[in-house]
C-alpha cells in the first residue's frame, strides 16, 4: 500500500507574461514506512513537490492521495486538519517559536495531537533531554533543529517531510540529526522524505528520487542501505 | 518633476507600507488637533460675539432693583465716581395668559428704554418693530417666548397687570443680551413657554403701576478705570432710603453667569480632552517608530557603512514621524474648524446671539500644531535616538535572536498547567513590557474618555432625580404677587384639584460670615414639609430645626462656614432687619445657593408678621384644567411652575449645549481603541508573522493562531478596561469640580451601567480593528516562512 501516489502533478508559478513551471508532471509513489531522499539542483521542485505531498501548497494540475485520500480534492480547512494529523515538518531554518523553550516548542504540537508521546521522551530521542527548558536563544543550530526533529515526531506521525534538515549543520551535528529521523522512522514506522543536496545521505534511504527541471529524471533503490552513523562526508 | 533623494523615496515607501497604521495613528492625532481647534475655536468665537453683543446693544454693568425712587435721584447716581451712564426702568413681574396654553405664563414686564443712545440694556428687533409711543397696549416680546408660542407681530395675548387683565398686542419681537438665559421664579432652566420678558412703553407701565415720574430698577454702565465695588457701594447707599434690595455687578448677573459657565465648559472640555489624544498619539507614535528603527537596524547600518552622518539617518527617521504628524494635523485643522463651526451656530442657536462672527484663530491653530508636533517628538525621541546611537558594525552584524525569560510568573502551578499557547501569550507580554503598558493605558484612556462623556448622562439624572423626585415632590409650584398674609395658604388649598398645600417664604438677603459676602434667597419652609424636603449628604431627610439657618453645600463652602458658627442675616426688603442666626445644618443640594429657615422663625426674625411668597402643591391630574383656569384669573398669583415641563425642558437644554460634544468623543473614544489596538496588532503581526506561518505549517488552525496573536491584545484591553474606569472617573470628578458654578453642581455619580456601556464600546471597537488585522492572518503565505531566515 503506498502513502502517498501522485498523478501528474505540476505547479506553475506565475501568471501571465513571466511564468514558472516549477513541478512539469510529476508521477512518483512512496509506500508506507520507506525513507526517500529527494536530491536534485537547485530550483528542480524538490521542496515544490514536498509542500505539495505535506498539505501546504495545491498543484497547478494532476491529482496527490494520501492512503485512500485525495489530498488534491481537499479545502483549506481538512489540509490543515491533514498537517496536524498525519504530518511532522523539519525545516531547514528551523522555525522554532523563539518565546518558548524547547520542550514548550515541542509541548506546543503535543497539545493538539491525538497520541502523542510526552515532550521529554521525544526531546530524548534526539538527545536533548537535559535542555527543556533553554529557549531557542540559548541553543546551537544543531541543538535547534533537534528540537524542531523532536517537535515534529512527538504526535508520532505517520509522515515525517524534511527540507534539507542538515543544511545549515557541521556533519558531526548532521550525523545526530539524521540519526534522529532514522530511529524515528525505525521505531514507529514513518514513512520519511528528506530533500538533501548531500548526495552521501541518500545512502540511508530506501530509495532516491533524483529531480530535474521539475521532473522526476530517476529513481534509484539503494542496493545496501546504511545506517546513519555510518556515513561520512 | 522633482527627483526625490533615494532616502525619501524609501520614506515615502516605508510610509506606503504602514499606510493603515499610519492612517490610524493620523486620526487620533487628529481628534487630538480637532478637539483643541473645535473647543478653542468655538469658546474664541463665542466670547468675541458675546462682547459685540453686550456692546452693540448697551448691555449695563451694574444693576439695582429698589422700591420706588423719583427720577430726580438719577442726576446724582450719574455723579458717582466712575459711572459712564445710567438708565432707569419700571419692571414687574406679571401673569400672563397666552391663547392655546392651559396653565398661566409668568411675564417680566420691561419699560423700554427711550433714548437709543445714552439708554441701556436696548433689545434686538428680529421682527416687527417697536411699539408706537402712544399706543399703551402695544408690546415687544423675547424671541424666545414668541417662538415657544408661535406669536407673531400683530397676535395678541392677555396680562393680568396691576390686578387688571390687559389684552396687549405684539408689535415686534426682540433679543437683550440682558436674556440671553431667562429663567422664570421657581425654574431652574429656562422654560421658553412658561416665561417670557415683555418690554412697554414706559408710559403705559407708569400709569399701571402708579409710578408717574419714578423708577424701580437702575442700570449703569461704568468708566474703564471705575471701581465697580466702589460704585455698588455707593449706590447702595443712594438707594437704601428708596427700598434698594442691594446693587450687583456682571458677577452676579444671572444670564452673564450662565454664559460665563457655559464658556468655562468649553474650556475644561479642550484642556481635559484635548491631552488624552495627543499622549495616546504619543504612545502609538512610540510603539511604531521603535518597532520600525528595530526591522531596519541592518538597513541603518548599511546606510551608516555607506557615508551616511548619524544626522542624516536621524533626520530620516525625524521626518517619518512628522509626515504622520502633518496628516494628523492636517485632518485635524479641516475637521476642527469644520466641527468648531457647527459647533458655534449651535450655541449661538442656543444662546439665540443675533449675530456671530465665526473665526478661524491663527492663535489655536498655532498652540495646536504646536503641542501635536511636541507630543509626536515626545513619541519618537527614544527610538530617533536609538536609531543614530547605532554602530555601523553592530547593526549589520545578524541580529540576536530575540531574547525571552522566564518570569515571576511561571514559577506558579497555574502557569505550569496553562496551555502552550497561554504560555506563548504570557511570554510575549512580558516579552515587551513597555509596549503592553502602553497599549494598555492608551485603551484604558480611550475608555476614559467614554466613562467621562457617560458620566454627563448620569450626572443629569442623579440630578433630577435628587432634585426633582426626593427633594421638590410637588407637581406644580405657585408664586404670589407680593408677600401677602397667611389667608392665601388657605386660598392655595382650596384651589381646584389641590390635593396639598405647602406655603414658602422667599427673603433677599445678603449673608455675611467674617469679611466674606453672599447674596441669596433665605427660605422658609413649614415645619413637616412633605414636598419640598431637604436631604442630608446620605440621601435622608432633614427635619429644620426651629431656630437657626441651614445653608446648602456649596453656599456654606463659598462663606467657608460650619456647623455651629453665627451668620449675619440682613434682608434685603423694605424694612432690612438685620439679625445674628446660628448655622444649625448643612444640607445637599445640586442647585442654586439657598439657606433655609423654619418658616414660623423667619416670620419672627424679619418682623412685620407672616408673609409668603408661593406655595408647592400636589394636583389631582383631572383637575388640572379648572385649577390652571382659575389660577389664571387670581390677580395674587403670579406664576406657576409645572414640575414636568420644568424636567422637560431641563432635559432639553442639556441636550442642546451638551449631547453633541457627546456624541463627538464617543466617535473619537472609537478611533483611539481602534487606532491602539490596531497597531499593536499589525506591529505584533509583522514581528510574529514568521513564527504564525510556521504554527500554521505544523497544523494549527487559523483560529488558533489568530488567538495567539491577539489573545496578548484581549489581556492588555480586558486590562484596561477597569483602568479606564478609574481614570474615567478621576476625570469626571476633574470635570464635576471645574464645572461646579454658583448656579449648578454636578454631582458625581457614574452608574454601573456607565461602565459596562463604556466598556461594551472599547470592546467593540477593539474587536473591529482585531477583525482587520485577523483578516491578514487568514491570508498568511505558508510558504515564504519556510523560506526566509529570521
Ligand atoms: N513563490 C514562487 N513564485 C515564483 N516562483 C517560485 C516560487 N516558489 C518557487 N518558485 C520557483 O519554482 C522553482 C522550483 O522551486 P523549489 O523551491 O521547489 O526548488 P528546490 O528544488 O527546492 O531548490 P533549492 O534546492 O534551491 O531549494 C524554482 O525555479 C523557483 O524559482
Ligand atoms: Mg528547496
Amino acid at each position: 500500500m503506498y502513502t502517498f501516489k501522485t498523478q501528474n502533478i505540476t505547479k506553475v508559478y506565475g501568471t501571465g507574461e513571466v511564468q514558472v513551471h516549477a513541478l512539469r508532471g510529476v508521477n512518483v509513489e512512496i509506500d508506507e514506512g520507506e525513507i526517500i531522499v529527494l536530491l536534485g539542483p537547485s530550483g528542480s521542485g524538490k521542496s515544490t513537490l514536498l509542500n505539495i505531498l505535506g498539505g501546504l501548497d495545491h498543484p497547478t494540475a494532476g491529482e496527490v492521495f494520501f492512503k485512500d485520500r485525495e489530498l488534491t480534492a481537499c479545502d483549506d480547512r481538512a489540509l490543515t486538519q491533514f498537517r496536524r494529523e498525519e504530518v511532522g515538518f523539519v525545516f531547514q531554518f528551523y522555525n522554532l517559536i523563539p518565546s518558548l523553550t524547547a520542550q514548550e516548542n515541542v509541548a506546543l504540537v503535543t497539545e493538539i495531537a491525538r497520541e502523542p508521546m510526552a515532550p521529554e521522551e521525544a526531546l530524548a530521542i534526539v538527545g536533548l533531554e537535559q535542555r527543556l527548558d533553554h529557549f531557542p536563544a540559548q541553543l546551537s543550530g544543531g541543538e535547534q533543529q533537534r528540537v524542531a526533529i523532536a517537535r515534529a515526531i512527538a504526535k508520532r506521525p505517520g509522515i515525517l517531510l524534511c527540507d534539507e534538515p542538515t543544511g545549515a549543520l557541521d556533519n558531526e551535528t548532521g550525523i545526530v540529526v539524521l540519526e534522529a529521523i532514522e530511529r524515528v522512522q525505525s521505531e514507529l514506522g514513518t514513512t520519511t522524505a528528506l530533500i538533501t543536496h548531500n548526495a552521501v545521505i541518500s545512502g540511508m534511504a530506501d530509495r532516491v528520487i533524483f529531480m530535474a527541471n521539475g521532473q522526476i529524471a530517476k529513481i534509484e533503490t539503494t542496493a545496501n542501505k546504511q545506517k546513519a552513523r555510518d556515513l561520512h562526508w | 518633476m522633482v527627483k526625490l533623494a533615494s532616502l525619501d523615496r524609501k520614506l515615502l515607501r516605508d510610509l506606503w507600507h504602514i499606510r493603515a497604521q499610519a492612517l490610524a495613528i493620523a486620526l487620533v492625532i487628529a481628534c487630538g488637533v480637532a478637539t483643541i481647534v473645535m473647543a478653542y475655536g468655538t469658546l474664541r468665537s463665542l466670547e468675541q460675539t458675546k462682547d459685540a453683543y453686550y456692546e452693540r446693544y448697551r448691555f449695563a454693568e451694574i444693576f439695582a432693583v429698589l422700591k420706588r425712587a423719583p427720577l430726580s435721584l438719577v442726576d446724582r447716581i450719574a455723579l458717582i465716581e466712575g459711572v459712564a451712564s445710567v438708565d432707569t426702568r419700571i419692571v414687574e413681574q406679571v401673569v400672563i395668559d397666552v391663547p392655546g396654553m392651559d396653565r398661566p405664563a409668568t411675564g417680566q414686564l420691561l419699560s423700554l428704554s427711550e433714548d437709543p443712545e445714552t439708554g441701556l440694556n436696548h433689545f434686538a428687533i428680529q421682527l416687527g418693530q417697536r411699539p408706537s409711543p402712544v399706543e399703551n397696549d402695544e408690546v415687544v416680546v423675547s424671541e424666545n417666548f414668541a417662538e415657544a408660542h408661535e406669536l407673531n407681530p400683530g397676535d395678541q395675548f392677555s396680562a393680568i397687570i396691576n390686578g387688571r387683565k390687559r389684552l396687549l398686542t405684539i408689535a415686534g419681537i426682540a433679543l437683550s443680551p440682558e436674556f440671553v438665559y431667562a429663567i422664570g421664579p421657581g425654574q431652574m432652566v429656562p422654560d421658553d413657554k412658561a416665561f417670557g420678558i415683555i418690554w412697554m412703553n414706559r408710559s403705559a407701565l407708569e400709569a399701571a403701576f402708579d409710578l408717574k415720574g419714578a423708577f424701580n430698577e437702575v442700570s449703569v454702565t461704568l468708566m474703564r478705570h471705575a471701581q465697580e465695588p466702589h460704585v455698588i457701594a455707593r449706590l447702595d447707599f443712594l438707594l437704601e432710603p428708596y427700598g434698594g434690595v442691594g446693587a450687583y455687578g456682571r458677577v452676579d448677573h444671572f444670564s452673564d453667569t450662565f454664559l460665563r459657565n457655559e464658556f468655562v465648559q468649553l474650556r475644561v472640555i479642550g484642556r481635559a480632552i484635548a491631552p488624552i489624544f495627543l499622549i495616546v498619539a504619543a504612545f502609538l507614535l512610540h510603539i511604531v517608530i521603535s518597532r520600525l528603527v528595530e526591522t531596519e537596524r541592518e538597513q541603518i547600518g548599511l546606510l551608516k557603512a555607506f557615508g551616511y552622518t548619524d544626522r542624516d539617518v536621524g533626520w530620516h527617521y525625524f521626518k517619518f514621524v512628522t509626515a504622520i504628524a502633518t496628516i494628523g494635523i492636517l485632518i485635524g485643522l479641516v475637521g476642527g474648524v469644520w466641527m468648531g463651526r457647527g459647533l458655534t451656530n449651535i450655541y449661538a442657536d442656543f444662546f439665540r446671539f443675533p449675530f456671530l462672527h465665526y473665526e478661524m484663530d491663527l492663535g489655536v491653530v498655532g498652540i495646536a500644531v504646536f503641542v501635536t508636533l511636541l507630543s509626536a517628538s515626545a513619541g519618537m525621541a527614544s527610538s530617533v535616538r536609538k536609531a543614530v546611537k547605532l554602530a555601523p558594525a553592530v547593526a549589520m552584524a545578524p541580529p540576536a535572536p530575540a531574547r525571552y525569560k522566564r518570569t515571576l510568573l511561571e514559577q506558579t502551578t497555574w502557569f505550569r498547567k496553562a496551555s502552550t499557547g497561554a504560555h506563548l501569550i504570557l511570554r510575549h507580554l512580558e516579552h515587551r513590557p513597555l509596549r503592553a503598558l502602553l497599549t494598555s493605558l492608551g485603551v484604558a484612556m480611550s475608555g476614559s474618555l467614554l466613562v467621562t462623556t457617560f458620566y454627563f448622562f448620569d450626572a443629569t439624572d442623579e440630578l433630577l432625580d435628587v432634585y426633582y423626585f426626593l427633594s421638590q415632590r410637588q407637581d406644580i409650584s405657585i408664586g404670589y404677587n407680593q408677600s401677602k398674609d397667611e389667608r392665601i395658604y388657605y386660598e392655595a388649598s382650596r384651589l381646584p384639584g389641590v390635593l396639598r398645600a405647602e406655603p414658602f417664604r422667599a427673603v433677599p438677603v445678603k449673608l455675611k460670615l467674617g469679611h466674606r459676602v453672599e447674596r441669596v434667597s433665605l427660605l422658609g419652609v413649614p415645619e413637616g414639609a412633605q414636598l419640598s424636603r431637604l436631604l442630608d449628604k446620605e440621601g435622608e431627610v432633614i427635619t429644620l430645626p426651629q431656630d437657626g439657618v441651614v445653608l446648602t453645600d456649596m453656599l456654606a463652602e463659598n462663606l467657608q462656614a460650619r456647623p455651629g458658627q453665627d451668620l449675619i442675616v440682613e434682608a434685603m426688603d423694605e424694612r432690612r432687619p438685620k439679625v445674628v442666626l446660628p448655622i444649625v445644618g448643612i444640607v445637599e443640594q445640586y442647585v442654586g445657593l439657598s439657606a433655609y429657615m423654619n418658616l414660623a422663625a423667619l416670620d419672627r426674625v424679619m418682623g412685620g408678621g407672616k408673609a409668603q411668597s408661593g406655595a408647592h402643591l400636589l394636583v389631582d391630574k383631572s383637575q388640572e384644567a379648572a385649577f390652571f383656569a382659575t389660577i389664571k384669573e387670581t390677580p395674587a398669583i403670579s406664576g406657576a411652575t409645572v414640575k414636568a415641563s420644568a424636567i422637560q425642558s431641563f432635559r432639553d437644554t442639556i441636550a442642546e449645549s451638551m449631547y453633541i460634544m457627546i456624541g463627538f468623543y464617543i466617535g473619537f473614544a472609537s478611533i483611539i481603541t481602534f487606532g491602539v489596538v490596531y497597531n499593536a496588532a499589525r506591529i505584533a503581526l509583522s514581528e510574529r508573522g514568521r513564527e504564525l506561518g510556521s504554527l500554521r505549517v505544523l497544523g494549527f488552525t487559523r483560529a488558533e493562531v489568530t488567538y495567539m496573536l491577539l489573545g496578548e491584545l484581549f489581556i492588555l484591553v480586558i486590562i484596561a478596561l477597569p483602568v479606564g474606569s478609574v481614570l474615567g472617573y478621576a476625570m469626571a470628578a476633574y470635570m464635576a469640580y471645574a464645572f461646579e458654578s454658583d448656579l449648578i453642581r454636578i454631582p458625581l455619580v457614574i452608574y454601573p451601567s456607565t461602565l459596562a456601556t463604556a466598556a461594551c464600546v472599547t470592546l467593540l471597537s477593539a474587536i473591529l480593528s482585531a477583525i482587520a488585522v485577523a483578516r491578514r492572518v487568514y491570508g498568511l503565505d505558508l510558504i515564504s516562512v519556510l523560506k526566509t531566515r529570521e
